[in-house]
């Protein structure tokens, strides 16, 4: 392998502007974190709305939940998301879609459609860790008098939640990896910001193979971080604890 | 206080429950026996509600269960109800089990809700219980704070599904004691069982089903030395015979 490898030309300048290769980096790995986890919080609180209601009694609201994960996961997510940036501005009224096409960050609109395609997935998590548990738990809360909202929040929810922990740990680290879509759409992230740096510099290989070791770096601390609360909310002489 | 008149219950094409009439008045310990899949359980699940059924009355307290609509939940929180898993909230303490609802229901404060949390607590003797999770007690003590947790909400009746039958032989004998207490101090209880032995000593009535049908439902004494039908008098002759 001839390749003369140079890590250094990450300090140096760019060849039209006073920033340095590194700035780059580190404003796409800002962005990067930042469409990721947005679109996590998005992810998680509609992922959990929609599976919990597919567990519903009512046939009309899990059908409509059902539909909500079937038309989510069966999109490709790169599809989605330039679906999100060039169809759906011409389906809004006239108004509001000129907003969004001309005065929406293409970032919120990664973080939308990246939160909504995970919330399918978080979705289906959450509806089979409610479905594993005893049905005499949702019996035993509703008998004690508990509301079906109640019930599913302080009793049904947190052991569900805490089942599908590790499957939740996977998600996370694929939220942070699969931001990297949002490059076709424009947005300043890792992906975008290492082409750019590939065409500046002439150093594309330096260049993916740091931009690699920063998506490692942060899909460990996603699982470390993870790893950490699910130790934290660990059920004392329950699932496993023992460990 | 209980009124069941004409239930009817059907999943798809089979029935569970044809026509049963039951009623329950203040102060009355009915044991519910019969077959696996008779339909008691189903039965006492449609007291509070937590089973839906097609026909009849269901009526608790003056209150129609079918009807209840956003009242249900209330009605509930007055039927106590133990289930045969036990059914504590794995990921609360014991003292949480028990004032959650008081809470949540009842309105009671946290202190009211811990003050009558340890007096049944203290009922049950699991008094120095109360920091632990559910799976760090026995089953028998697991299924007398179930007992406790339903006491908590004052309710009017105690509805028991089965509640020594997950557990070890060594242990029914604390939960059939709990029971045997309540009943002493005059709670309305269902109880579906298959302890005879408690059946005999405790219950006022026994309602014999299977089929989904009531095929007896007769005072305890007439029931154990002359069951009216054959089924009944096969049923003993084979729960007892061992």
């Amino acid at each position: 392998m001839g390749y003369d490898w140079d890590f250094g030309f990450l300090v140096s300048r760019v060849k039209n502007g006073d920033e340095t290769y590194l700035d780059w980096l580190l404003q796409g790995l800002f962005w990067t974190l930042c469409v990721a986890l947005s679109a996590w919080l998005i992810a998680l609180a509609i992922g959990i709305v929609v599976g919990s209601a597919r567990t519903l009694r009512s046939r009309w609201v899990a059908g409509l939940a059902e539909a909500w994960v079937e038309l989510l996961r069966n999109v490709p997510l790169l599809v989605q998301l330039l679906l999100g940036y060039f169809v759906v501005p011409e389906l809004l009224p006239r108004e509001l879609g000129l907003w969004v096409k001309q005065d929406m960050p293409p970032a919120l609109t990664a973080i939308i459609c990246l939160g909504l395609f995970t919330s399918a997935r978080i979705a289906e998590q959450t509806r089979a860790g409610i479905e594993g548990l005893p049905a005499g738990q949702r019996q035993a809360a509703l008998a004690l008098g508990l509301t079906t909202t109640a019930c599913y929040v302080i009793v049904l929810l947190p052991q569900a939640l805490r089942r599908i922990m590790p499957t939740l740990t996977s998600e996370f680290m694929n939220i942070i990896k699969n931001s990297s879509v949002a490059f076709a759409i424009g947005v300043l992230e890792l992906t975008f910001q290492a082409r750019q740096m590939q065409e500046d510099s002439e150093h594309g290989l330096e260049t993916y193979l740091v931009v690699t070791l920063l998506y490692v770096a942060c899909a460990l601390t996603a699982n470390r971080g993870m790893a950490w609360i699910e130790r934290r909310t660990r059920i004392p002489g329950y699932l496993g604890s023992s460990r | 206080m209980i009124e069941i008149r004409k239930l009817s219950k059907w999943y798809g094409d089979t029935a569970v429950l044809r026509d049963c009439d039951l009623s329950i008045r203040k102060g009355e310990v009915v044991v519910v026996c019969g077959p696996s899949g008779s339909g008691k359980s189903t039965l006492l699940q449609c007291i509070n509600g937590l089973e839906p059924f097609q026909q009849g009355d269901v009526v608790v307290d003056g209150i129609h269960v079918a009807r209840a609509g956003r009242a249900l939940p209330r009605l509930r929180a007055r039927l106590g109800m133990v289930f045969q898993r036990f059914e504590l909230f794995p990921h609360l303490d014991v003292m949480d089990n028990l004032c959650l609802a008081q809470r949540r229901v009842l309105g009671r404060t946290q202190g009211a809700s811990e003050d009558k949390a340890r007096v049944l607590l203290d009922r049950v003797g699991l008094s120095e219980h109360a920091g632990k999770y559910p799976a760090q007690l026995s089953g028998g003590q697991q299924q007398r704070v179930a007992i406790a947790r339903a006491l908590c909400m004052d309710p009017i009746c105690m509805l028991f599904d089965e509640p020594t039958s997950a557990l070890d032989p060594e242990m029914i004998g604390e939960v059939l004691e709990v029971m045997n207490q309540l009943a002493a101090d005059g709670m309305t209880m269902v109880v579906v069982t298959h302890e005879m032995g408690f059946a005999h000593r405790i219950a006022h009535r026994v309602v014999f089903m299977d089929g989904g049908r009531i095929l007896e439902d007769t005072e305890t004494a007439a029931f154990f030395s002359a069951p009216q039908t054959e089924r009944a008098r096969l049923f003993l002759s084979r729960i007892l015979s061992h």
